[in-house]
Parts: C-alpha cells; sequence; structure tokens
C-alpha cells in the first residue's frame, strides 16, 4: 500500500509537511502523490469525523434495505448509481442476501428523511420495496469512540 | 533509632537506578515530550482485555498450576515453535512467570551460588546487574559497541571471561542500543559458550520487533537447547506492559529449580494476565504485525533525523529505541540529557543509566506518536544548534 495511504489511514491527522518529514519526501512529493491517488480514485476526498449526537452536528440518519429489478445487461449497477446521486444518500452498497442495496441516508428532520425515501426512492421504476431503520445512537464512528474521549495516557514518563 | 542498620548490607551498597533519578528530573516538569519511555504507547489491543474480561466474568478467579494454566503453556510451545524453531515440552518445559523480570530473577535464584560469576552485555537493561547481586552473584559485562552496531562479538566476549563464568545473559534485540546479532555471530557465541561450558539466558523481549532480517533465537542453534534458558514476554510485542506476564523455557531440570523458587515466593503468576496472554498467541498476531510495522517507520524518522542532526546514530534492527551518540555536542550524555529537558522539554535517558559503556549515547524511545515525534525532533535540532553557536 501507498506509505502516504498508510499515514493517513493510523489516522494521526498529519499536515503534508509532517507527512513530508516522516517519510522523507518533499512536501512537493507527498502533495503531488496526493493528486495522483484521487486521479486514480484510489483517494476520494476528506471528510470529518463527526459526533452526530452533538447538537452542532446533528442529523437523522437511516439505514435503508432496498431490493431493486436487475437490469439485463447492466445488472443492478445503473440503478445503484442513480439512487447514489441524491444528495440525501451517504454511502450506497449491493449487498449480498436478503435485500440489493444498502442505503444510508442523512436529512435534518426526520420528517426530510422519509419524504426521501417515500417520494424519491421507494417511487423510482425498479425499486421493489424498501425497508427504512432509523439510527438511534451512535457508539463508534469510522474508527472514533463516542464517549470515551481517549483516555490520557497514563504511562510513566520515563521508564525502564 | 537508626532504622538504616536493619537494611541487608548488600540492598545498601545497591546503587539506586539512573532512571529513576532522572524520572524524578522529570516528573517535576510540564510540557515535556518524552522520548524516555521504555514501553509501547499503544494500549493492548481491545481484543486481549475483553478475553481477560470474559475470563473475570466466567469466574476464573483462582489459583492456577505453578507452572502456569496448562492451555497457555501448550500455546507457548507452539508460538516459540513457530517463531524460534524449538520445541519445549508444555508439561515440564515451560513456567508461566511474572514478566521477564521475575523468570529472570528466579533463575538467578534458581542457579547461582554465592560468587557465581554472570556475563552480559552492556549498554544492557537496568536490571541485570543488580538482579545478579541481589541473589550474591558477581557481574561481569562485556561491552558492546557502537562500531558494531551494539552486536556482541565473541572476540568481546573471550576478553571479558574470567574463570568462574557460570551464566551469560543475552538481550537480543537489546534495550537501550537496539543492537542484535546475525546468525553467524550469534554461531561463534554459541561456539565460545560451549567451550567455556556456559549456561545463557536469553532475554528475547524485543525479538518480534525486528525489522529487518530474520531474528535468530541462540536456542535454536545446534547444541544450544540444552545449555539455554529461553525467556519471552508479552509486554512489548502485544503491548501489556501493565499485565506482567512473560515464561521461561528450558531443560527441565531447571525449570523445575525455578519451579520451586518461583512457587514458594510467586505461587503463580494472575490467573487474568494468563488469559490475556492466552487470548494475545492464538489472535494476536495481526495487531502485533501492524503495531511493528507503525514502529519501523517512526524509527526510520526518527534515526534519520538525529544523523541530520549531527547526532549519530546507527540504524537498530530491533527494539523501539535510538541509541544515538551526542559526542559531537561536545557534552556528555548527562549534561546533554540535562541541558535538553531544561531547554527544550524533550526527555531522553543517558546512556550511562544502562551502564557505563554507554556513556557518550543517549536512549531515545520511539513508541510514541509522530506528531511528537517530529517536535521532539525539531526541538533537538535547535538544543544542539544552540550548543554548536555557544561553543564558536
Amino acid at each position: 500500500m501507498n506509505p502516504i495511504l498508510k499515514l493517513l489511514l493510523e489516522g494521526g491527522s498529519l499536515s503534508t509537511a509532517q507527512m513530508a518529514q516522516v517519510l522523507n519526501l518533499t512536501e512537493v512529493e507527498v502533495n503531488r502523490q496526493l493528486d495522483q491517488l484521487k486521479k486514480d480514485r484510489i483517494l476520494l476526498g476528506w471528510r470529518p469525523v463527526l459526533n452526530l449526537s452533538q447538537e452542532d452536528a446533528g442529523a437523522v440518519r437511516a439505514v435503508i434495505e432496498v431490493r431493486i429489478t436487475p437490469e439485463r445487461g447492466g445488472g443492478f449497477n445503473r440503478l445503484a448509481e442513480r439512487i447514489s446521486r441524491f444528495d440525501e444518500v451517504e454511502s450506497c452498497y449491493l449487498m449480498s442476501g436478503g435485500y440489493d442495496l444498502l442505503v444510508f441516508v442523512t436529512g435534518s428532520s426526520l420528517q426530510k428523511v422519509a419524504a426521501f425515501v417515500s417520494e424519491k426512492l421507494a417511487t423510482l421504476e425498479g425499486v421493489l420495496s424498501t425497508a427504512t431503520h432509523f439510527l438511534l445512537r451512535s457508539y463508534k464512528e469510522m474508527g472514533f469512540l463516542m464517549e470515551i474521549a481517549a483516555e490520557e495516557n497514563s504511562r510513566l514518563k520515563v521508564a525502564p | 533509632m537508626d532504622i538504616a542498620r536493619f537494611i541487608a548490607r548488600h540492598v545498601v551498597d545497591l546503587p539506586r537506578s539512573g532512571i529513576r533519578d532522572f524520572f524524578e528530573v522529570v516528573a517535576r516538569m510540564d510540557g515535556v515530550i518524552s522520548l524516555g519511555i521504555g514501553e509501547p504507547d499503544f494500549d493492548t489491543p481491545w481484543h486481549i482485555r475483553e478475553a481477560a474480561i470474559f475470563a473475570l466474568e466466567k469466574g476464573r478467579t483462582h489459583y492456577t498450576s505453578n507452572l502456569g494454566l496448562i492451555e497457555l503453556r501448550r500455546a507457548i510451545n507452539r508460538y516459540v515453535e513457530k517463531h524460534f524453531g524449538v520445541s519445549y515440552r508444555p508439561e515440564d518445559e515451560v513456567l508461566v512467570s511474572v514478566g521477564v523480570s521475575e523468570a529472570l530473577d528466579i533463575t538467578f535464584r534458581a542457579l547461582l551460588n554465592p560468587g557465581d560469576k554472570v556475563m552480559f552485555h552492556q549498554p544492557c537493561y537496568v536490571s541485570y546487574h543488580p538482579s545478579v547481586t541481589l541473589t550474591h552473584g558477581v557481574a561481569v559485562p562485556v561491552p558492546t559497541y557502537a562500531r558494531d552496531n551494539f552486536a556482541l562479538t565473541a572476540e568481546a566476549l573471550a576478553a571479558a571471561w574470567q574463570p568462574g563464568c557460570k551464566l551469560l545473559v543475552l538481550n537480543l534485540p537489546c534495550n537501550p542500543t537496539g543492537g542484535t546479532c546475525n546468525r553467524a555471530q550469534l554461531e561463534a557465541i554459541a561456539r565460545f559458550c560451549v567451550e567455556k561450558d556456559l549456561l545463557v539466558l536469553s532475554d528475547e523481549i524485543y525479538s518480534e520487533l525486528t525489522f529487518e532480517g530474520e531474528h535468530v533465537s541462540i536456542a535454536g542453534l545446534a547444541g544450544m537447547r540444552e545449555r539455554t534458558i529461553f525467556l519471552h514476554g508479552f509486554s512489548k510485542a502485544f503491548a501489556m506492559t501493565g499485565w506482567r506476564i512473560g515464561y521461561a523455557c528450558g531443560p527441565a531440570a531447571l525449570i523445575e529449580a525455578m519451579m520451586k523458587v518461583h512457587q514458594y515466593s510467586m505461587m503463580c503468576a494472575s490467573i487474568i494476565s494468563q488469559e490475556g496472554a492466552l487470548e494475545a498467541l492464538t489472535h494476536g498476531e495481526e495487531a502485533m504485525k501492524s503495531m511493528r510495522e507503525q514502529y519501523r517507520r517512526r524509527r526510520d524518522f526518527v534515526v534519520r533525523r538525529f544523523n541530520e542532526i549531527g547526532l549519530k546514530c546507527h540504524l537498530p534492527r530491533g527494539s523501539f529505541y535510538a541509541f544515538p551518540s551526542v559526542e559531537a555536542t561536545g557534552l556528555g550524555e548527562k549534561e546533554f540529557a540535562l541541558g535538553l529537558l531544561q531547554a527544550e522539554r524533550v526527555a531522553m535517558v543517558p546512556g550511562s543509566a544502562f551502564g557505563a559503556n554507554g556513556a557518550g549515547f543517549c536512549r531515545a524511545c520511539f513508541a510514541t506518536g509522530y506528531d511528537q515525534l517530529i517536535e521532539a525532533s525539531d526541538r533537538v535540532a535547535r538544543y544542539v544548534q544552540k550548543l554548536a553557536s555557544s561553543r564558536r
């Protein structure tokens, strides 16, 4: 794996200057590689990870199990891509098992999410059924625990 | 009343640890970035902690066999066989101890008669010398040198050897130098041990943190299993320092002798820690490898920075310590470390805390986050520059 990606995944949120120092590259080279990773569509972009139970970050989220009709030639792709393009859709995955697509949706209120499902998603041609589950509480988000603020490391300052 | 007169003479005579003195200075300061810590910055992987919690819930709260849980000893044998190429009978050749520290202590207590001599390479872990003294043995340090990247050589051994030497303690990779020996060097050491009839105590606590090439255990070399006690533990590779759990493997007669001391002093290692250790051995490899990879990247960065700054530093093949020379600054290691602490609030341990021939070096532990390492190295650079310009 690209060493820059590894550093990013370790989650230290280093600046490009810091990454350059750690990897013994110039900052220009780090930026060039980041650009290349974006061009190759490996690194898609940056998003902050928020605690959605805090008021400032407040949003309603739902996961929706969607069953759709596959099409000759295109399979599930055309419809899945079409669903993915809605702003309300955060993520969309093709699944094995009892349904076809798992869709993560956010909205500023329950009504907005409900309206999206009933007016937009469920009415698309090819969508056979939807089952919507609202998220009640988050315990871990993208690798970050919600409750326990990273405990102050209790290591001694000097040890043998 | 002079209460001190009750203290045993050999304890009175024991010098305080140089690390402790330094710790007390550091503990009084704020805003210190510490590269002085001899333990991983990772917490124990959750699956290990969770297994220990589950063991408690199940009511696993009793004594275990003196030697340790048989399931754990079996797992230890499988692990040691796979990674070190030596096999030990779980029934009578493996003893679970309270960290390698206890294993070391009971080995000395079980094997040393007063006056028996114990060789160990220096700079080395702070406990070896005092542990030998406390068990009425005589310490015979063998120097390792920066020119050999702090590998122990058979020549240095031969030069330091004296009649009455009974044991050789190895710690490869080594705390504080990160030095280790390749196969050929170890074979020469093994030949020397056979020739001089030395028993080897091999503390391989940092073996998983070997970054390049293979880690070779002396226990796996021809003719050495029968004269080696292999010591290992979970603290470094699995980030389990506070669990205090380790083990000793060796010929049954020696393990039996060590078990006698262990059963009267310790009874058994904590069952909770034993349960955690079992989980670490059976499912911990992936987390261990990921930690090792992060250490390797940090090592590359830190060693490169020290050399750029002008503190000559060899690339340690193992452990999470860099051992740069501070000679170029014109200061001794203690002066340098104290000055660095006061001027820039970075803690590194003076090399002389690890034996007299650690003079001129400092130990920097790179088991800490990148941001801290970057900041610390910038501060060290600033300090070294200041020293250079004040000399001009």
